[in-house]
């Protein structure tokens, strides 16, 4: 395997771009994500790869747009504010059926917010986030390495959808260093050619990129191909981790660095002779609702813990579907909820 | 007595570079003109099998009909963004953006005039018509002062939406463009310098000199509420006045 290295996560994300063959990278800078945009700056000149600083985050993912047309792998990245400029592009993308990874150091909001870790912006990643009706894959990684691993992945699942994908981390973890192994770098020459690709019309017809056609029946069955390729996507895609789930009777479901801290908290709660387990959706699109109905038949409570005011709190609520109580704790603003502010919850609710 | 047609010579035809869809169009309109000119000039430079068109959104969003190259619909305003994208990730491939003057120089301003800034290796044809044609004719940031249009149902007030940009302009006073010229269509030595235009555009591209842009003074008789020929002799005797012809910088 390849080298033991200490990063933070933006650079490892970064770093398993470039070793997933992505051959473009457009971006604006933006904190709490600037490692990555540096790291990009430094390494993909000297590969012989493309890195602009584009002037807007629209003018960065209008390039991804470009680049992803014709055929290579691409990515941009930002930060909650702006995203929220990229959400044009994304849909774009989405309706053009163009593969692009897509990263997210989300930081507290709404407007211009601050610079510190929150997960306000699920409701934006997993339920279209632009106009119409697409889905991103959307990952959240819960530490380094695995930041590093899902962005590798982000890469192959793109390519095989057609479809832009998000890794949407915080800034804790952007920032956030860890020992990590890095992957190894594919071999870009082995991936599928894309026959779809805008790369010159010599000995085929020409290819177009759109996401257009003024005929409504047209784009409805468009839009058909697009639901049955999401339909696809939540058949085969969906990850999840469960700890500590085989005896509980009360769980914690959490995704990123939440999940990360609530770790601790099931062994604090353990301790205390609290049968606490806790469920980490890795896919928030697609959203592993049937194991968290499984799962739901086996406790009596599910309490939700988020970054935000209670955005995956809703899927988490349709996947118990009523089956266990669904209460919710959250923090806002750039607050990080501590192990023991997290466990007096727990305590509240085990009884 | 029928005609022998058997020594005739064909001297004028179809570009190869053209499909066999018939535009969209309306009568009058120098768009048709346009797009014939970018096809012959791919035709005669040889490129179709390695040219990829980037579309705009307005009139001209149905390009993809019409040339027999790989074609791009970009979202609005964006279309110097993704050509650049284009190009970064295929530098073999010769690439251009045809966009209209709301496309460009209002809603892409930021794109346009950073792609031109760093000296993108692209073709970009710029259609000025001084109107938004496909949403029904509102003013464009290169209406005339005085012109109605459906958002100046009085005449476009410098007071209140400022004057007619000259974009180009702005473009020609950066130190990375290599060419930067305004055109018109309007008579057959105005289409024929045109034609000379594109293919310098073009050949510029071939020969990895760099970003060139060719402004194209055009007509909307629909919207304009002119015949032809009288939209013809406004941009002649009228819009040339605030939209000077001529190269504006020639670093080729």
């Amino acid at each position: 395997m390849g080298e033991r290295m200490l990063l933070r996560g933006n650079e490892v994300i970064a770093e398993a771009a470039i070793r997933a063959g992505c051959q473009c990278y457009f971006a604006y800078p933006i904190t709490p994500q600037a490692e990555l945009l540096e790291h990009m700056a430094k390494n993909m000149p000297r590969l012989g790869r493309t890195f602009i600083q584009a002037e807007s985050e629209i003018a960065a993912i209008s390039m991804v747009y470009g680049a992803a047309s014709v055929g290579v792998r691409t990515m941009t990245s930002s930060s909650s504010p702006g995203i929220s400029l990229k959400q044009e592009g994304i849909s774009y993308l989405a309706g053009s059926n163009l593969p692009a990874v897509i990263v997210n150091i989300v930081r507290g909001g709404p407007g211009l917010g601050d610079i510190a870790p929150a997960q306000s912006d699920y409701f934006q990643a997993t339920k279209g986030g632009g106009h119409g009706d697409y889905h991103m894959i959307v990952l959240a990684p819960s530490t380094v390495p695995e930041a590093g691993e899902l962005t590798m992945l982000a890469f192959d699942l793109a390519d095989q959808y057609r479809t832009p994908v998000m890794i949407l981390a915080d800034g804790m973890l952007g920032q956030m260093m860890e020992p990590v192994e890095l992957p190894e770098p594919i071999d870009v020459a082995s991936l599928p050619a894309k026959e779809w690709a805008t790369t010159g019309a010599k000995g085929r017809d020409p290819n177009v990129i759109l996401s257009f056609d003024l005929d409504p029946e047209v784009l409805k069955r468009m839009n058909l191909a697009l639901q049955k390729r999401y339909r696809q996507i939540e058949a085969k895609e969906v990850r999840y981790e469960e700890a500590a789930t085989e005896d509980a009777d009360i769980l914690i479901a959490a995704y990123g660095t939440v999940a990360r801290i609530s770790k601790s908290v099931v062994r604090m709660a353990r301790a205390e002779g609290i049968k606490l387990g806790l469920f980490r959706p890795i896919t928030l699109w697609p959203f592993p609702y049937q194991p968290l109905k499984e799962l739901a038949d086996r406790v009596k409570t599910v309490l939700t813990v988020e970054m935000s005011a209670g955005q995956m709190w809703e899927d988490v609520r349709l996947g118990v579907a009523e089956r266990a109580n669904t209460p919710f704790y959250g923090e806002m603003g750039g607050v990080v909820p501590t192990p023991r502010r997290i466990l007096s919850e727990v305590r509240k609710h085990a009884s | 007595m029928p005609v022998s047609t058997e020594k005739m010579v064909k001297v004028f035809g179809r570009p190869g570079s053209l499909t066999e869809a018939r535009f969209t169009y309306c009568p009058g309109c120098h768009h048709g003109i346009l797009t014939r000119i970018i096809a012959q000039t791919i035709d005669e430079l040889g490129i179709v099998e390695r040219t990829v068109g980037v579309a705009p959104v307005g009139c001209a969003v149905f390009a993809y009909l019409w040339y027999r190259c790989d074609v791009i619909q970009a979202s609005h305003g964006r279309a110097s963004a993704v050509a650049t994208g284009v190009k970064r990730a295929n530098p073999n491939l010769i690439v251009f953006a045809y966009q209209g003057d709301g496309d460009f120089a209002s809603i892409g301003t930021a794109e346009s005039i950073h792609a031109a800034n760093r000296g993108e290796n692209i073709t970009v044809i710029f259609v000025n018509n001084q109107v938004y044609g496909m949403t029904g004719g509102e003013m464009a940031p290169t209406s005339l002062v005085g012109q109605k249009t459906t958002t100046t149902p009085d005449g476009r007030d410098p007071a209140l939406f400022g004057y007619p940009i000259r974009f180009s302009e702005m473009i020609a006073q950066l130190d990375a463009p290599v060419y930067v010229t305004r055109q018109a269509l309007y008579d057959t030595k105005r289409i024929m310098d045109a034609t000379k235009a594109i293919k310098k555009a073009f050949t510029n591209q071939l020969e990895g000199k760099g970003y060139s842009l060719v402004e194209v003074l055009a007509t909307c008789p629909t919207n304009w509420r002119m015949k032809p020929t009288e939209a013809n002799k406004h941009v002649a005797e009228v819009v040339t006045k605030v939209f000077p012809l001529g190269d504006l910088i020639d670093r080729g």
